[in-house]
Formats: C-alpha cells, sequence, structure tokens
C-alpha cells in the first residue's frame, strides 16, 4: 500500500518537473511591452511577429476582464501598473480613467488616420483603435412574413411582441450600450417611457449576452425561441448558411457606437517603446486584422474589411453615441431607474 | 538531543507557521488590503443599512440552505451505496457522482437553463445542489464505511425496523460527517456565482453577484466592503455552527473499513435511489454531450476535431489539449501545494486539540474561510498587495494555483484530520519510548495509517482544482488558460463552431475528471474522513 502511495506521490513529483509554475525568462536585451487588454483582445500571431521583426519589439498580452473591469484594476494600480499600454478601455468606461489619470498624453503620428474621429479628450492620452457597434440583431428567416422590424419604436410594436431578448444593462456590457442608446434616441425624459413599452410588449431581460445570444435567439446555433436579441452589429458575419448568405442581420437603426481605445499607461517601465507600441495598435497592420479577430471595426480610413462583412456586417452609418462624461456621470443612476422599472 | 521537548516543540512551531503564513499572505492580507481601500472611502455604514442589503443576505443564506438540504438529500443514498454495498457499477457511480463538481458554472447555468428558460429559485437550488452531491457522497460515504455494522445489526436483531435503526442509530454515527459536509456545501451554495448570475437573470442576487458587479462594474469598493464584511460575518456564523455540531458528537474513528456486501432487502431502496440521483445528475451531463455533437446539419464531431485548434478565427490563444494539459499542470501544482499545507495544518490541529486548546478551533475556522469568500475580494485584492513580494508576484503564473490551493486546502484537512486524530495516541507513545524522532514517529506510526486518506485527499483535491473557475479565471494569463476559462471564453463567441468546441472542451474536462478519479480508484483508496 505505501508503495503504491509513494508511487503515486513521485508520479506527482515526476508531472510538476514539468509544470507551468516558472516564468521563461526573456533572452537578455529583449524589448518586452506588455499590453494591458480586455478578454476579447485577439490578434494574429504574424501580424505580431513582423512588428517583432521591424521594432525588435516583442508584444506579450494579459487579459485584464471586460472593459469595465479593465477600467477599475487600472484605476486601483495605477501608478505601478501591470503593464505598459492598456487597449480596450471604451467609451463607456474612458472618463473614469481618464479622470484617474491613469494614461499619459501622447501624440502619436498615426492618430490622424481615422482614430481622431473618435477622439474623447484633447491632450490624447486615448486613441481609437476600434468601432464595435452593439445592436439588435434580427434572425432573417424569422420574420420572412411580417416583416423585419427596423427601429426602437417597432421593437415596441404589438406586431412585435414577445419576440425581443435583451441583456441586463447591469451585468452586460452590450446590455448597457443599448440602454444608452434608448438614451440617445430618446432623451433623458422619453426613455423610461420606452422601456414601459418595450415591457407590455414582453421584451425578455437576461443577465448577458452568452444566454440572450447561444440560448434564447434563435438565429445562433442555439435555437431559441426569440427572433430578436441585442447582440453586436459584426455578430452576422459569424453566421453565413450553406448558401454563402448570412442568416442573421443587424438592425442599423438600433446602433449604439462603442468605441474602443489604447494610450500608453502612467508608469510603464520602457515609455518609449511602449508609444511605438500604441503606433503599432494603429498601423495599417493591425486595424487590418482588427474585424477578423475581434469582431470589429477598424478606427483607421482606408482599411478594407474582410469580404463576408461587406454583406453580412456593414459599419452602421448611422449609430448613437452619448458623451464619455455624461455617461460616466449618469451610468450607475440609469441603470438603477432601469432596474426599477423593469424589473419592479 | 540535551531536551527532546525542546525539538519536538521548535518542530511543531514551524509546522505551524507555513499554513498560518501561506493563510496570511495570500488570504487575510490581501482581502484586508481590498476592503480596507473600501473603508477608506467611506460610505460602508450606509451600505450595510440600505434596505436592500438585508434582502441580498436573506435569499443568499436562503438558497444556499434550499441547495444544501437537497444535496444531502440526494448525497445519502449515494453515499450508503459506496461505503456499504457490494453492486455492479459502484465505481461507475463513484466516478459519475465528481463530474458535475468540475463542470464551469456557465455551462452548468445554461444547460439547467435549457429546462427552466425563465430561471428562478427553483433551478438555481437545483443547480447548486447539483454540484455538490459530490461532497456529501463522499464526505459521508467515507464515514459510513467505518461505522461498525454490528451495532446496527444488533438493534435489528432487537426487533428495530430498519428505519427505526437508521434514524437512531446510523444517522447519530454519521452526524459529524454529515455536520462537516454541510457546511462545505453550504459555502460553496453561498458564494456560488456563475449558476446564479445565468439563473437569476436580473431578478435574483446573491451577496456573492452583488459583490462582483460592485467591485467589477461598478467600482463603489466601500460597498463592496460592506457587503464582503457580511459575508465573511455569515461564513464565520455557518463554520461555528457546524463546528460544533462536529464536535458533539465526535468521536475517534476505527480505522477499519468495513467489508462492503450485497444489498438485502429494503436496502435496495436506498440502492435505487442512488441510481436514480446518479440518473439525474448525468441528464445535464448527457446534455452537454449531446450539444457538443449537435450542429445545424446533423450529427458531427467538428467540435473535438477543433480541440486540436484555436476555435473560429483563433478565439483562444492555445488549442483545446494544450488548455487540458495546462489544467492538469495547474491543478497538480495546486494539489501538491495544498497537500503540504494541509497535512501541516492537520498535525498541527491534531497536537492544539489534544492540548484542548481554543487555538485550534481559531485555525480550524481560519482554514476554511477561503471557501467562503468571494473570488473577487481575493482577485482584486491581489492586484492591490502582491506587487510588494519580489518580482511583481501580481503576473506570476504561480499565482493561479496558489489561488486554487486556498481553496483545496481546506478539503484536504477535512479529510485527512479525522483520520490522524484516530491514531491511537499510545502507538506514538510506544515507538517514541523505543527512542524514535518525532519524524520517525510520524513516519512509522501517523503516515502509514493516513496514507489512504491522502490519497483520497489528494485525488479530491485535484478535481476541485480542474474545476476551479472563479480565481482562476481572474488569475491565469492568456497564453496558459485552463480549460473552464476556455469554455467560459468560448461561450462568449457567436459562431457555431465555437460553442460546439466548447461544448466539447466541456467533454474533454469531464473525461480528465474522470480518467483521474478512476485512476485513484486503482490504488483501492475508500474515500476517508469526515471532510
Amino acid at each position: 500500500m505505501l508503495r503504491r502511495v509513494l508511487t503515486a506521490a513521485l508520479a506527482g513529483i515526476a508531472l510538476t518537473a514539468c509544470s507551468v509554475t516558472v516564468d521563461d525568462p526573456a533572452p537578455p536585451g529583449e524589448r518586452v511591452v506588455t499590453v494591458l487588454t480586455h478578454d476579447s483582445f485577439a490578434v494574429s500571431p504574424e501580424v505580431l511577429d513582423a512588428f517583432r521583426a521591424k521594432s525588435g519589439i516583442t508584444v506579450k498580452t494579459l487579459a485584464s476582464g471586460d472593459a469595465g473591469e479593465l477600467t477599475n484594476k487600472l484605476v486601483l494600480t495605477k501608478g505601478n501598473p501591470l503593464g505598459d499600454v492598456a487597449f480596450g478601455v471604451d467609451s463607456t468606461f474612458a472618463s473614469r480613467a481618464l479622470k484617474e489619470d491613469v494614461f499619459a498624453e501622447y501624440a502619436s503620428p498615426e492618430a490622424d488616420r481615422g482614430a481622431q474621429r473618435y477622439r474623447i479628450d484633447p491632450p490624447n492620452r486615448l486613441h481609437a483603435v476600434d468601432v464595435g457597434d452593439v445592436c439588435v440583431n434580427v434572425d432573417v428567416a424569422a420574420f420572412k412574413d411580417k416583416g423585419e422590424p427596423r427601429s426602437y419604436a417597432d421593437l415596441a410594436d404589438p406586431k412585435y411582441k414577445d419576440l425581443l431578448v435583451v441583456e441586463d444593462p447591469a451585468t452586460s456590457s452590450p446590455g448597457l450600450a443599448f440602454l444608452l442608446g434608448t438614451v440617445a434616441e430618446f432623451g433623458e425624459s422619453g426613455w423610461q417611457d420606452y422601456w414601459s413599452r418595450l415591457k407590455a410588449n414582453g421584451v425578455k431581460v437576461v443577465s448577458g449576452w452568452e444566454e440572450a445570444y447561444t440560448q434564447d435567439f434563435s438565429g445562433s446555433s442555439g435555437r431559441g425561441p426569440r427572433p430578436a436579441v441585442v447582440s453586436y452589429a459584426s455578430s452576422p458575419s459569424a453566421e453565413i448558411g450553406e448558401d454563402g448568405n448570412p442568416r442573421t442581420r443587424a438592425l442599423l437603426d438600433t446602433c449604439y457606437r462603442q468605441v474602443e481605445y489604447a494610450g500608453v499607461l502612467n508608469g510603464a517601465k520602457n515609455p518609449d517603446d511602449a508609444r511605438a507600441v500604441v503606433d503599432f495598435l494603429l498601423s495599417a497592420e493591425f486595424q487590418a486584422d482588427v474585424p477578423g479577430q475581434m469582431y470589429v471595426y477598424p478606427s483607421r480610413e482606408g482599411v478594407a474589411l474582410p469580404e463576408a462583412w461587406a454583406k453580412a456586417a456593414p459599419l452602421p452609418a448611422q449609430a448613437r453615441a452619448l458623451p464619455a462624461d455624461r455617461v460616466d456621470a449618469n451610468r450607475e443612476q440609469w441603470v438603477q431607474q432601469w432596474r426599477s422599472l423593469v424589473q419592479g | 538531543m540535551a531536551f527532546p521537548g525542546a525539538g519536538l516543540r521548535s518542530g511543531w512551531t514551524l509546522a505551524a507557521l507555513l499554513p498560518i503564513a501561506f493563510l496570511g499572505v495570500f488570504f487575510a492580507w490581501p482581502v484586508a488590503a481590498i476592503v480596507g481601500l473600501g473603508f477608506a472611502e467611506g460610505g460602508v455604514w450606509r451600505a450595510l443599512t440600505e434596505p436592500g442589503t438585508w434582502g441580498l443576505v436573506g435569499f443568499t443564506l436562503g438558497q444556499a440552505a434550499g441547495a444544501t438540504a437537497l444535496a444531502l438529500l440526494a448525497g445519502l443514498p449515494v453515499a450508503f451505496l459506496l461505503a456499504r454495498c457490494r453492486v455492479r457499477g459502484a465505481g461507475v457511480v463513484r466516478a459519475a457522482v465528481m463530474v458535475p463538481f468540475v463542470l464551469p458554472t456557465v455551462v452548468v447555468g445554461l444547460a439547467f437553463r435549457a429546462l427552466w428558460p425563465d430561471g428562478g429559485v427553483l433551478p438555481i437550488v437545483l443547480a447548486n445542489a447539483f454540484f455538490n452531491v459530490a461532497v456529501v457522497a463522499r464526505t459521508v460515504g467515507g464515514l459510513w464505511a467505518r461505522v461498525d455494522r454490528r451495532a446496527e445489526d444488533a438493534a435489528r436483531a432487537l426487533g428495530a425496523s430498519r428505519t427505526r435503526a437508521f434514524t437512531s442509530v446510523v444517522l447519530p454515527a454519521l452526524a459529524p460527517a454529515i455536520g462537516s459536509a454541510a457546511s462545505v456545501v453550504f459555502l460553496f451554495c453561498a458564494t456560488s456565482f456563475g449558476v446564479v448570475l445565468v439563473l437569476g437573470g436580473a431578478r435574483y442576487r446573491t451577496l456573492e453577484t452583488e459583490i462582483y458587479l460592485r467591485t467589477v462594474e461598478l467600482f463603489d469598493l466601500s460597498g463592496a466592503a460592506a457587503l464582503s464584511l457580511l459575508q465573511f460575518a455569515a461564513v464565520v456564523a455557518v463554520l461555528l455552527l457546524g463546528g460544533a455540531a462536529r464536535r458533539k458528537r465526535e468521536r475517534a474513528l476505527p480505522l477499519r473499513v468495513e467489508p462492503t456486501r450485497r444489498p438485502v432487502g429494503g436496502e435496495w431502496a436506498a440502492v435505487v435511489a442512488a441510481w436514480l440521483v446518479v440518473g439525474a445528475l448525468l441528464v445535464p451531463v448527457v446534455g452537454l454531450v449531446v450539444r457538443s455533437l449537435a450542429t445545424a446539419d446533423g450529427w458531427s464531431l467538428a467540435g473535438y476535431r477543433a480541440l486540436a485548434g484555436t476555435g473560429e478565427r483563433g478565439t483562444l490563444a492555445v488549442s483545446g489539449w494544450q488548455a487540458a494539459l495546462n489544467s492538469v499542470r495547474v491543478a497538480t501544482d495546486a494539489t501538491l501545494v495544498a497537500l503540504v499545507v494541509g497535512v501541516l495544518s492537520a498535525v498541527v490541529l491534531v497536537g492544539l486539540r489534544r492540548r484542548g486548546s481554543w487555538l485550534g478551533e481559531v485555525l480550524d475556522t481560519a482554514l476554511m474561510l477561503p471557501l467562503g469568500v468571494s473570488a473577487v475580494t481575493v482577485g482584486f485584492g491581489y492586484l492591490v498587495t502582491m506587487d510588494a513580494l519580489p518580482g511583481d508576484f501580481r503576473t506570476s503564473p504561480l499565482l493561479v494555483p496558489l489561488a486554487q490551493a486556498l481553496v483545496v486546502t481546506p478539503l484536504v484537512v477535512r479529510i485527512v484530520l479525522p483520520v490522524l486524530r484516530a491514531v491511537d495516541e499510545r502507538l506514538r507513545q510506544a515507538a517514541a519510548s523505543l527512542g524514535a524522532s518525532p519524524w520517525r514517529v510520524w513516519r512509522e506510526v501517523d503516515l502509514p495509517l493516513a496514507a489512504r486518506s491522502l490519497v483520497a485527499a489528494a485525488g479530491f483535491g485535484f478535481v476541485v482544482a480542474l474545476g476551479e473557475f472563479g480565481a482562476t479565471s481572474f488569475l491565469a494569463r492568456p497564453d496558459a488558460p485552463t480549460l473552464p476559462v476556455v469554455i467560459a471564453r468560448l461561450m462568449g463567441r457567436p459562431g457555431e463552431l465555437n460553442s460546439q468546441l466548447a461544448y466539447a472542451a466541456c467533454a474533454l474536462l469531464m473525461v480528465v475528471t474522470t480518467v483521474a478519479v478512476l485512476l485513484i480508484e486503482r490504488l483501492r483508496v475508500p474515500a476517508g474522513g469526515e471532510f
């Protein structure tokens, strides 16, 4: 018996010999820039390799939760940040990061190729890397007979009763974006009334995108019961049918614009290399990789979208947006009011 | 050695120091730091007196109590089957009952949501119980296997009905294990996060989900601190209650394991109940496997083939296989750390208890606390403290197994402690008087007697670490994610292949778990201990 135990213990120790617990030390002289990102960050390895070959800089990423969590982590660790650059603070949370002085000023030479359209702070601490719109998606086949809804108002029309599923703005970032879209559309005085009508029209509220999109929505692989869902403008590009046509469509009149920003962190260990990485994030090479990897639209002008996107997921021309400081000042209050209105 | 007592005492102090240092550095310090930040902001008192706060406390404790009761009810027949019966397929039951334990909460939440599309209290309670039947089955089963059958047989011979013999002989003997299992299950349920979020929709919230919201989304640290304090108070209260129940009935365990036998007469009812429970546990599991195979165009193995890749358009940084390997490695490290810390703690606790010191109770309760404190609180605590350790420990890959070990250690203690406590003191004295050093006494007396429970603890701990999600998702680096982290990431993406790959990864996680449990079975170690 004891021998068996010892064998097991030895096997365990042998396993640890190859365990992950040690950091690979960087080769001496290598320049490493750590980029803190949101969980959805992704980039093709070839693009990173090409950047390393050109600049001598190795980019290391550290995923840090969704945009809100990332922002809060940056605020908690300001002064001694976990990395040199942060990417993924979005327009909903940007004011908090700016107010807490998390980012350093930097005038990137790449910033005037399109990113400037989404600039939110004059000293140029945050640079727009991509644009990801949140829109209502519909299952095309399910609306063949009655015609698709087009606008916010249509969604509250009894003709489309019990068809929409949305996410709780308190727990989900697309849910929050959709709420902000209705505030932008109907104004401070009108959005609550609109939500009362949505509620009367049988809107279903769930806590996260996963439940809404993969389970309740009829256009995804989950084949749920509801043909309309709050998701992203780009989602239909992932739902191409056998015939090459998208099975779902984003309603371009229900979109709220979320811009994702990057910046050099105050306290970066090597600010020069960190700036070079921000330039890289805005460069044509990285920007062309953005749609395929992260399901969002490049901020740079003149970057071609993947072929499927032209048909399935064009960038909404007219998305709503609210100023970042207004969102920051009212977010909690709106969410509270929404909670008592929709769940009360 | 001139003063044998002195050597013993210093070795003993060293043994006590390690668990205390581990808990202090990787648990108490970060938690205190983040709660302290909340206090510095002010407003904690106001958050405590908000009317909604007490509703949260009530719902948290209520759903946890309901789920605990249900898990006990479902777990007892399974424990009986595992401990007492020689029937075909007992090994399968032992493995099957562990599978729910490792499933990612978001996946289980979605599985229950498929049956209850609108969520609600019932599916929350059911899902929490679903996860924890294993804890009851193994904890209670471990003790049940050692309860002397003769007392029960005597009661029957004296004319007691089967029910009467159970309630007045067996149940009291099992009370310590039931109390122990109940407190562990209660802690798991009270801090369950993913399930409540998915099934509670926007309506039902617990302290855990609210602490997460306030810390992560609203950045309301003072509100989070207030709720963390409440959670802490509730957990300590439960632990003290559970500890008191355990002590009242506690006695030295016989180390002999009763042989199993074929069930007779009415015992078959319990066996059938156990099979029904296992069948019910497997319903969501089978559902997951079906989902991993079903596509819009019929059945397909595409999800499994995709395990070799990184998802649609490279959703993942590593392949599914690589993630499985990471999981195994990290869980191995976590288990080793937890074994060292847990066994040392158990040794110290036995010593303290023998002297009747109240310190034993304090340390015992402190060791259990990590099960009852929010992973988010600990995770954010790491952010504001771990940079003080050499080499900026905040981003160290070591932090993942260490955080998992925090959760595994209390389970190791619960399994090993009762066995060590049952070792006859006279054996140790005899060895010592024959000239054995304290280390030699431990090696020759305690270790062989406790070996089986050590292996059982290692196995259970390994499975818990495999499935750990809360702290791991917070700390795991993107280049070395574990399977549960990978699954959660895949579930958050559109596209049929990603969804199928997620379910295939779940199936892989279940296979890894089953293999681990069966390997431990091969060592012929019955699950030991009170837990």
